[in-house]
């Protein structure tokens, strides 16, 4: 039997190991699944291939000047389209100060890009009066068989028919899409199967607000949890006749939640793309699409889990043969640890998702862009985040200021004037980008040094895309007042497909389409994308890493509905499939 | 009729705020994580209680504590050890940072103020804001005064607040920038927590009720201190500005029970001498 001073002793042993255990946790916990050997070599080519491109931030109106370099840190931007169906990947970047040029590079399949904006007509989107360019979508909205691009901005969108010549004619006014938005974000889909490409544009900042002619400062977020004053989300439906018509409100699909991302593919599989928005400020949105009549809001675990939601990106994580989903969000050491959610789907099963994400997946700082790709073929999708915020002066943190704000009554938190002055400080500035290696059941990696990712710049759209057709997917990077970045994917070869789909039922672009690919034992299923990530959008071409194992049965379901189920394909190269009529 | 214990009129306020912010705005982020706060903190109270003073202590406190760090504790994504060692942490510092007996540091704010200042690669505090909701804000603090008043420590939380307000006024003529920015924060959720559940602790505050009053002060004092230092960005003490009231509190309010009771001995002394 102990005495009473043996007995506080013990406690007070047990009091000093619970203290060393916090500690040892919590070191633990910071190194996370980082420096381990990766197979994986990432090269930063872009200016040696031509692409000297730098996004140049938006001037706001001084009566926001106290918060201007937060408010305008948005719209670096890229998408991948081929624009001269030559069968090598192009690349169109944004910027969004008045009178800086848009880029359109050509892949001068050679390994170079030349920027061909100027002359194609796609450049001069800049424009006081009109607003600055915060991101493209690419889709064949006419079936004509050419990649036609939609600028969203904060101002007029702007849809750009491409003539097929290498000039692109600006079709908004008749298109029926001239509409104010603060938008910075939007994705083509065929939401009601009819063969033709519909627009959901996302609304961020209300569409009464013009940055330059403000007639109030209360424009900011009334929570910092649960806002849903924001611009208005806005679904467009194709009329087949060059024009577009707002089915937003008949659709549901009218979210105010500050959206700055969506995607859109079969979550649930009943065959009808949904919806799946991350917003800032609050909780996910996923609205299930209903035989293309409604979507409707599902309960889907995701209402009672707000953060600030920047980006979505869909992959098949585990080889299921599911969409499972990341959604970006804020770590910020001290201060404010959101996570990343990495959610995997079981709508079939169970009606919702499940939160798995943690150690590196779950803090990749102030995250912005993501995306899914197999990076090094052996047939696990592998993720890429950017991040950072405000790279300025890193003497002085906004942190502290803004969290003097964040906990304000709505009325005090809505309106910018009462925001501490930002002036030259950093806000998350200096983060690393993140390369994530797919361990299957292991979990991710975090291999960016290693690979050679070392970039600190504030990035905000990434995407992948085999630029050279070498079956090794690259990876592109637009940076928020900083240089556009291309990585070059030198890693050693394994076996690989690549798809090319070109609808014809469906619409040509074959956005929507859902590819399926069996080997070594498991399924991969991916999506031709319409818009993924933030404001970017990866090559409507779909890139599967085989690892060693033999290619089995691919099956193809096209956004008509129609399936279609393929053998005996050979891999290593790119099949280009025409949907059957 | 008897009246009834100030602590269970606390834990109706604590079990009042945490089912208003629930139901309202999901602010617990998972009931796993309070089951492991409440779990541990009772389990703690009672294992502790009944080893070292051989009867098991009332349960309040250690559900006080449990809630207040289950809404205030704020890891990265899934990690569930800083409840549970948060948890220990806090019950058992009642049992080993004593001083004649008496615990020196309110549990919560000693397990909240330790996560945050030795695991900060891990654990933040309180990152949702309940909504900025003004509806709730009111619910809570016509509650929280009417609970403080009958609990007889509402000069605790008056002098707390009219001491803010007066240094916020004070820190704007230094920094500069909107006025409501620095009054700002004691709109904010954290604040709750802090004035009804932290500062006016009977177990650790002084027994005058002058001097809780002058060191509720000087807990605004020394908060104020490190939100100067966040303004102006003194690298030294940015450890503390993530959370400057909890901290301060933490600092402050462990010297002054300790000077309390070291008074109160040496009165003992005088007089029975």
């Amino acid at each position: 039997m102990l005495q009473p001073s043996q007995r506080r002793f013990v406690v007070i042993a047990a009091f000093v190991a619970a203290v060393a255990a916090v500690v040892a946790l919590d070191h633990g916990g910071a190194g996370g699944d980082r420096g381990a050997p990766a197979r994986l070599r990432l090269t930063e080519v872009a200016h040696q291939n031509g692409i000297d491109f730098t996004h140049r931030a938006p001037t706001l109106d001084p009566k926001i000047a106290n918060i201007a370099p937060h408010v305008g840190a948005l719209g670096a931007c890229v998408s991948v389209a081929d624009v001269n169906n030559d069968n090598w990947p192009d690349l169109y970047f944004t910027t969004s100060s008045f009178g800086a040029a848009n880029a359109l590079y050509l892949n001068q399949r050679d390994g170079t890009f030349r920027d061909v904006a100027a002359e194609a007509g796609v450049a001069s989107l800049n424009r006081p009066g009109e607003g600055v360019s915060m991101g493209a979508v690419w889709g064949d909205y006419d079936n004509d068989g050419s990649e036609d691009l939609l600028v969203y901005k904060w101002g007029y969108p702007q849809l750009l028919h491409n003539l097929g010549n290498g000039r692109f004619e600006d079709v908004t006014a008749r298109s029926g899409l001239r509409r104010w938005m603060n938008s910075n974000g939007a994705v083509w889909l065929d939401y009601d199967r009819d063969g033709l490409l519909d627009l959901y544009v996302t609304g961020y900042f209300r569409s009464d607000v013009d940055f330059w002619h403000l007639r109030t400062t209360r424009i900011m977020q009334r929570s910092w949890d649960f806002a849903s004053n924001g611009g208005k989300n806005l679904l467009f439906k194709n009329l087949g006749n060059g024009r577009f018509e707002d089915v937003t409100d008949a659709m549901g699909v009218g979210s105010t939640r500050w959206t700055l991302a969506a995607a859109a593919a079969d979550l649930n599989d009943d065959g009808w793309p949904d919806l799946y928005l991350a917003n800032d400020y609050g909780p996910e949105e996923l609205f299930l699409n209903r035989e293309g009549k409604r979507f409707e809001l599902a309960r889907a675990g995701l209402e009672d889990d707000s953060k600030s939601g920047m980006a979505v990106a869909l992959g098949d994580v585990y080889n299921r043969g599911r969409h499972d989903v990341f959604v970006t969000n804020i770590s910020e050491r001290g201060f404010l640890f959101q996570g990343n959610n990495l959610r995997i789907n079981f709508l079939q099963e169970l009606g919702r998702f499940d939160e798995i994400a943690t150690g590196v997946v779950a803090d990749a700082g102030w995250a912005w862009g993501a995306q899914f790709g197999d990076l090094n073929n052996d047939g696990l999708l592998d993720l890429v985040v950017v991040n950072g915020f405000i790279s300025a002066d890193s003497g002085r943190d906004y942190w502290y200021a803004m969290s003097k704000i964040a906990g304000a009554q709505g009325d005090i938190f809505e309106d910018a004037k009462n925001w501490p002055a930002i002036g030259t400080a950093s806000l998350s500035g200096y983060e690393r980008s993140r390369v994530l290696l797919n361990r299957g059941r292991a979990g991710f990696v975090d291999v960016a040094e290693q690979a050679g990712v070392t970039d600190r710049l504030d990035g905000r759209g990434v995407v992948m895309a085999d630029l050279s057709n070498r079956g090794l997917l690259d990876v592109v990077v637009a940076n928020e007042n900083g240089r556009a970045l291309v990585y070059r994917n030198a890693s050693p070869p394994d076996r690989w497909i690549e798809f090319k789909l070109i609808g014809t039922r469906s619409n040509r672009s074959a956005i929507g389409a859902e590819v399926t690919v069996e080997f070594g034992g498991v399924r991969q299923r991916q999506v031709v994308d319409g818009g993924m990530g933030f404001c970017s959008q990866n090559d409507r071409r779909l890139h599967f890493g085989l690892g060693a194992s033999a290619l089995g049965r691919v099956t193809i379901r096209w956004p008509s509905g129609a399936e279609q189920v393929l053998n005996g394909l050979a891999a290593d190269r790119l099949h280009v499939i025409t949907e059957p009529r | 009729m008897n009246r009834l214990d100030p602590k269970y009129l606390i834990v109706f306020l604590i079990t009042l705020v945490l089912v208003v912010g629930e139901a309202s705005y999901h602010i617990l982020g998972g009931y796993d994580r309070l089951a492991t706060t409440l779990g541990v903190c009772l389990a703690t109270e009672v294992l502790l209680s009944w080893w070292l003073r051989g009867r098991v202590a009332n349960l309040a406190s250690a559900y006080i504590t449990g809630i207040s760090l289950a809404l205030l504790t704020k890891p990265q994504a899934n990690m569930l050890w800083p409840f549970a060692l948060g948890g220990f942490l806090s019950i058992a510092s009642k049992y080993v940072l004593t001083y004649r007996g008496r615990h020196l540091w309110n549990p919560s704010n000693f397990a909240i103020a330790l996560l945050v200042l030795v695991a900060a690669n891990s654990v933040a505090i309180l990152s949702h804001q309940w909504g900025n909701d003004l509806r709730i804000n009111l619910i809570i603090w016509t509650f929280g005064l009417a609970v403080a008043w009958r609990a007889q420590v509402l000069h605790v939380t008056l002098t707390y607040v009219a001491c803010f307000v007066a240094l916020a006024l004070v820190r704007n003529a230094i920094v500069g920038g909107p006025l409501l920015a620095e009054l700002a924060p004691i709109t904010g959720p954290m604040y709750q927590l802090f004035v009804f559940f932290m500062v006016t602790d009977p177990r650790t505050t002084v027994s005058t009720r002058r001097g809780r009053m002058v060191v509720v002060a000087t807990v605004a004092v020394v908060e104020t201190i490190i939100r100067l230092a966040g303004d102006f960005q003194w690298a030294l003490l940015r450890p503390l500005y993530p959370s400057p009231p909890i901290l301060a509190l933490a600092i402050v309010g462990p010297i002054a029970m300790w000077w309390d009771l070291y008074r109160q001995a040496r009165r003992t002394i005088v007089a029975s001498s």
